[in-house]
């Protein structure tokens, strides 16, 4: 089985080490910096979620990850989610195809909750049809996934149309997507289609310990968290709610090295899942504190959870 | 009073689902619906939603002594209210101007107000709404459980209420019954309980701090 790791951002906007927010575009800069740097620490893919926010200020997530591509060779590349829904998906289909080939065929698309079902083929591998989009087809057609964030009639979507199923796990216990996995191989099977990669998509922060990885992230978890909960129907996060989510069967990938592969490799198991993002990052972390996420995940985590998968 | 034993779920999106797994569990009887073929939701019935049975919406309806509607908001106004004549009705939509556009209908007062205007020959209540998708199989609890949490039940017809109030409790709440659909307003999104989910005592204290409609 091969498995694939990777490292998601919504462009977090840093803060410097006294707690005061960097300016959205040094935020930028770090972002593309963390890009290059995930790389080297040995991460298979990077992707940047679009967010249009003063916390989360990434508006175009394809021109800094074509940023990244010109200055690496071998991590793929992609959003991480793509909401076309307030796009224009033929535009939105041309930049990812140039990003493809900026980066000789890294590229990726995760398609999200928004998104107009009229759009999706075009992110499908009867690209032939598409052509006259983009005629430069010598990287081929790239991956592209459907974010699913609990709503079954998206994964039955995702296999209609062929694409790969990404679980966007945020709360509550991970096991309780198997089923949706479950759901996709038979909706495969039942549209005749082969069988096709199941993704989990997961926030955290990885630190020397598990003790100062949740030091350093409830706080942040626990501020944007409450700001957004009242539009997303969130649940206020409690001390306690915090240390459920960060355990054994919550859904939340925060501690060291060891606990997070731990998680990472049962989860994947459970949910029969090939691919880990790992959303790392949370509004007010330092760049710092994210340069070292990246470098344990990469040296650390991604290795122990490939051994406890073997 | 007759027990009421079937229920409808349309809408097998986000909420749709885990509210007739719920109903499962209570013992319902339990058919799911979508607006389309059943064919199209038999996988998810078979692996989401083991003991609910996928049919036509009017059929589901027809043999139902409860209606829940777990559809979103934009795609309501493209139900037909003659399906629901003469139904109980249970409201668990949020306006979400975010994934429903902005709804003119919907902008001003209580989404379940227009929603009654436009199902006016239904009993209609609001319930199930408030609490997160994610949460509200994770808190369900048996009645007496210390840590039991509540859930609000709005209408204008109190054996409609009273009724609903029964479900929730069942599937795992202590209903809070408010006077009036009007009242329910405190259950929708930026209400004083919306999204958190509380005990009885929270919960009374957040509604009366915020209207004092506690009937």
């Amino acid at each position: 089985m091969t498995y694939t790791f990777g490292l998601d951002t919504f462009g977090d906007r840093n803060s410097d080490a006294d707690g005061k927010p960097l300016s959205h575009a040094q935020t930028i800069r770090n972002v593309v910096e963390e890009g290059v740097f995930a790389e080297q620490a040995g991460v298979d893919f990077f992707g940047i979620g679009e967010h249009h926010t003063e916390y989360f200020p990434m508006p175009a997530g394809d021109v800094v990850l074509a940023a990244i591509a010109a200055r690496t060779g071998r991590i793929r590349l992609g959003s991480a989610v793509t909401v076309l829904s307030s796009d224009d998906p033929v535009r939105v289909f041309q930049r990812y195809s140039t990003l493809n080939a900026i980066s000789g065929g890294r590229a990726e698309v995760i398609l999200g909750r928004g998104s107009s079902i009229e759009s999706f083929p075009l992110f499908g591998y009867d690209l032939a049809d598409y052509e006259e989009l983009f005629e430069d087809t010598e990287s081929g057609p790239f991956p592209a996934w459907i974010g699913v964030g609990g709503n079954p009639q998206s994964v039955i979507r995702a296999a209609r149309l062929g694409f790969s199923l990404m679980l966007a796990i945020i709360g509550g216990p991970p096991a309780r997507f198997a089923a949706y996995s479950e759901l996709f191989q038979r909706a495969l099977e039942k549209f005749g289609r082969p069988p096709l990669p199941v993704g989990v998509h997961s926030p955290g922060h990885v630190a020397a310990t598990d003790e100062q990885a949740k030091a350093e992230f409830w706080p942040r978890w626990r501020e944007i968290i409450t700001l957004i909960a009242p539009e997303r129907g969130f649940a206020l996060p409690t001390e306690e709610s915090f240390d459920t989510e960060t355990g054994p069967h919550g859904a939340l990938y925060v501690g060291s090295p060891e606990t997070v592969a731990r998680k990472i490799a049962s989860n994947l198991r459970v949910l029969e899942a090939t691919r880990f993002d790992l959303k790392y990052g949370m509004p007010g972390l330092t760049h710092d504190q994210l340069m070292t996420n990246i470098e344990l995940y990469g040296g650390q985590v991604i290795p122990r959870a490939r051994e406890l998968l073997s | 009073m007759r027990e009421l034993s079937r229920l409808a779920v349309l809408g097998a999106g986000h909420v749709g689902p885990v509210i007739a797994r719920l109903a499962v569990k209570a013992g319902y009887r339990v058919d799911i619906a979508t607006s389309g073929d059943p064919e199209d939701i038999a996988l998810i019935a078979e692996l989401v939603i083991p003991g609910a049975q996928p049919r036509w919406a009017s059929d589901a309806v027809a043999d139902a002594d409860i209606v829940v509607l777990a559809i979103p908001l934009h795609r309501f106004l493209d139900v037909d209210p003659a399906l629901l004549d003469g139904k109980l009705v249970v409201d668990a939509m949020n306006y979400w101007p975010a994934s429903d556009g902005v709804l003119s209908a919907f902008e001003d007062g209580g989404s379940s107000d227009v929603v009654a205007r436009r199902l006016a020959g239904t009993a209609l209540v609001k319930a199930l709404n408030h609490i997160g998708y994610h949460e509200l199989e994770d808190r369900a609890r048996p009645a007496g459980a210390a840590d039991r949490r509540a859930a609000g039940v709005a209408g204008d017809d109190p054996a409609a209420v009273a009724m609903i109030a029964g479900l929730v409790d069942r599937i795992g709440y202590d209903p809070v019954r408010l006077e009036s659909l009007r009242a329910g307003r405190v259950l929708q999104p930026g209400g004083p309980v919306f999204g958190v989910v509380l005990t009885l005592p929270e919960f009374e204290r957040a509604v009366r701090q915020d209207a004092g409609s506690l009937a």
